[in-house]
């Protein structure tokens, strides 16, 4: 056999094996899907299909811009995700992100897909603790942040520097 | 200043600000290192940062007193530094130093943080690129991308940087750290963003003698510069020719 009729066989093959792979289009009644707490707001930083297929670009490409050119924009910054998505608990007190059944976790737990932010990022929102339902992993410490929050609610055009 | 000056002066601000120019911009360059007019205007947000700011700090150990810890409580505070009760692998970005001359017997006291070298070994050594360099002089390390090697410990001439061999927990919004990843002094980067100085010299200011200063190396009226005009000082090392964005006055 020749290699580009090797090819067109083997592509013929693939093409039948995903043909045959793929399942009958299921109607949305048979479809369980994760129940997430709803984030704060009317509208996300972008249409909400595009928020599903992509929110790892949108963290990946902020967290190179942020780290690497000390750019700050709050639009796709995993600070201001959190400040949307977490919860509060019965206690009035912000449940993380990561929690099971929470923003994150939710849909993550159900996609099979482990997601590492909050082994280093804080999973509540700036100057607030979690106290109510557990971390993904560890103990709840108390984060106390009061300047920082201050600085992302009132995040002024800083003054010209002398 | 005159009035007129000074009234020309904001409107160049502001017409820059609307402009969108960003920090250090300078208007006419008569050659390398030779402008007219030099502006340093705080960083929009949404702009990189520039080559045309290099950070660095200035440590007055005159005015450093033996036993005070101003600066590392701050720091400690800060990026909530918190000891696992083992201080041989407790991460520690600043510590204080007693140094004692044997030939004189003089003793001072000194701070020893990371240097951000402008050649810096640390980022010389790290096979992934974790470790870097950013455009206006803070040397910091990509967390994302450390593997946890620890290269960079070994290369680093202070001593300056620590590795966190546990899990954490109820970090930093803006200080993220984590297992198994380097880290050290970051020269508060997301305050310095924030056009604030790091928390170890706003601490040094307010609670102790104001040995720090800080700000930008090529600002010519900036805090630092101003007093590294004023008192003699140097490199710790300067043996390595590393040129450090840190250096000490009366060592």
């Amino acid at each position: 056999m020749t290699g580009a009729a090797y090819r067109r066989t083997l592509a013929g093959i693939t093409l039948a094996a995903v043909l045959l792979a793929l399942p009958a289009p299921p109607s949305a009644a048979d479809v369980p899907l994760p129940d997430v707490p709803r984030g704060r707001g009317e509208q996300c930083v972008e249409p909400s299909d595009v928020m599903r297929r992509d929110h790892m670009e949108f963290l990946e490409h902020q967290r190179d811009r942020t780290v690497h050119d000390g750019i700050r924009t709050k639009r796709h910054s995993l600070i201001e995700c959190i400040a949307c998505h977490a919860t509060r608990g019965e206690d009035g007190g912000y449940v993380a992100v990561n929690a099971p059944g929470q923003f994150c976790a939710g849909c993550h737990a159900y996609t099979g897909v482990k997601i590492d932010c909050f082994e280093c990022h804080v999973a509540v929102p700036a100057g607030e603790s979690a106290r109510n339902g557990e971390r993904a992993r560890g103990t709840a410490v108390p984060v106390v942040a009061v300047g920082w929050a201050d600085a992302v609610q009132r995040r002024l055009p800083a003054a010209a520097r002398r | 200043m005159g009035e007129g000056a000074t009234r020309e002066k904001n409107g160049r601000r502001a017409f820059l600000g609307r402009a969108g120019v960003g920090i250090g911009a300078s208007l006419v360059a008569l050659a390398p290192g030779v402008r007219l007019i030099d502006l340093v205007i705080a960083k929009p947000e949404a702009e990189p940062v520039s080559g045309a700011v290099r950070w660095g700090m200035l440590v007055d150990t005159t005015r450093c007193a033996e036993g005070c810890t101003a600066c590392v409580d701050a720091c400690n505070d800060e990026h909530g530094l918190e000891s696992l009760g083992r201080p041989e692998t407790d991460a520690q970005w600043i510590r204080k130093a007693d140094v004692h001359d044997p030939a004189t017997g003089r003793t001072f006291s000194l701070p020893l943080l990371c240097q951000h070298c402008e050649s810096a070994p640390c980022v010389d050594v790290c096979p992934t690129g974790a470790s870097f360099r950013r455009d206006d002089g803070i040397v910091l390390v990509d967390k994302h991308i450390c593997i946890g090697c620890r290269y960079c410990m070994m290369a680093c001439p202070f001593k300056a940087r620590s590795f966190i061999h546990e899990t954490l927990s109820g970090q930093k919004p803006y200080s993220p750290r984590g297992k198994g990843t380097v880290e050290s002094c970051t020269f508060c980067v997301h305050r310095v963003d924030d056009d604030r100085s790091p928390a170890c010299v706003e601490a040094c200011e307010a609670d102790a003698g104001g040995a720090l200063s800080f700000g930008d190396l090529n600002d010519p009226d900036s805090d630092v510069v101003t007093r590294l005009r004023a008192v003699a000082s140097r490199e710790i090392r300067p043996d390595l020719g590393l040129d450090t964005g840190v250096r000490y006055a009366g060592v």
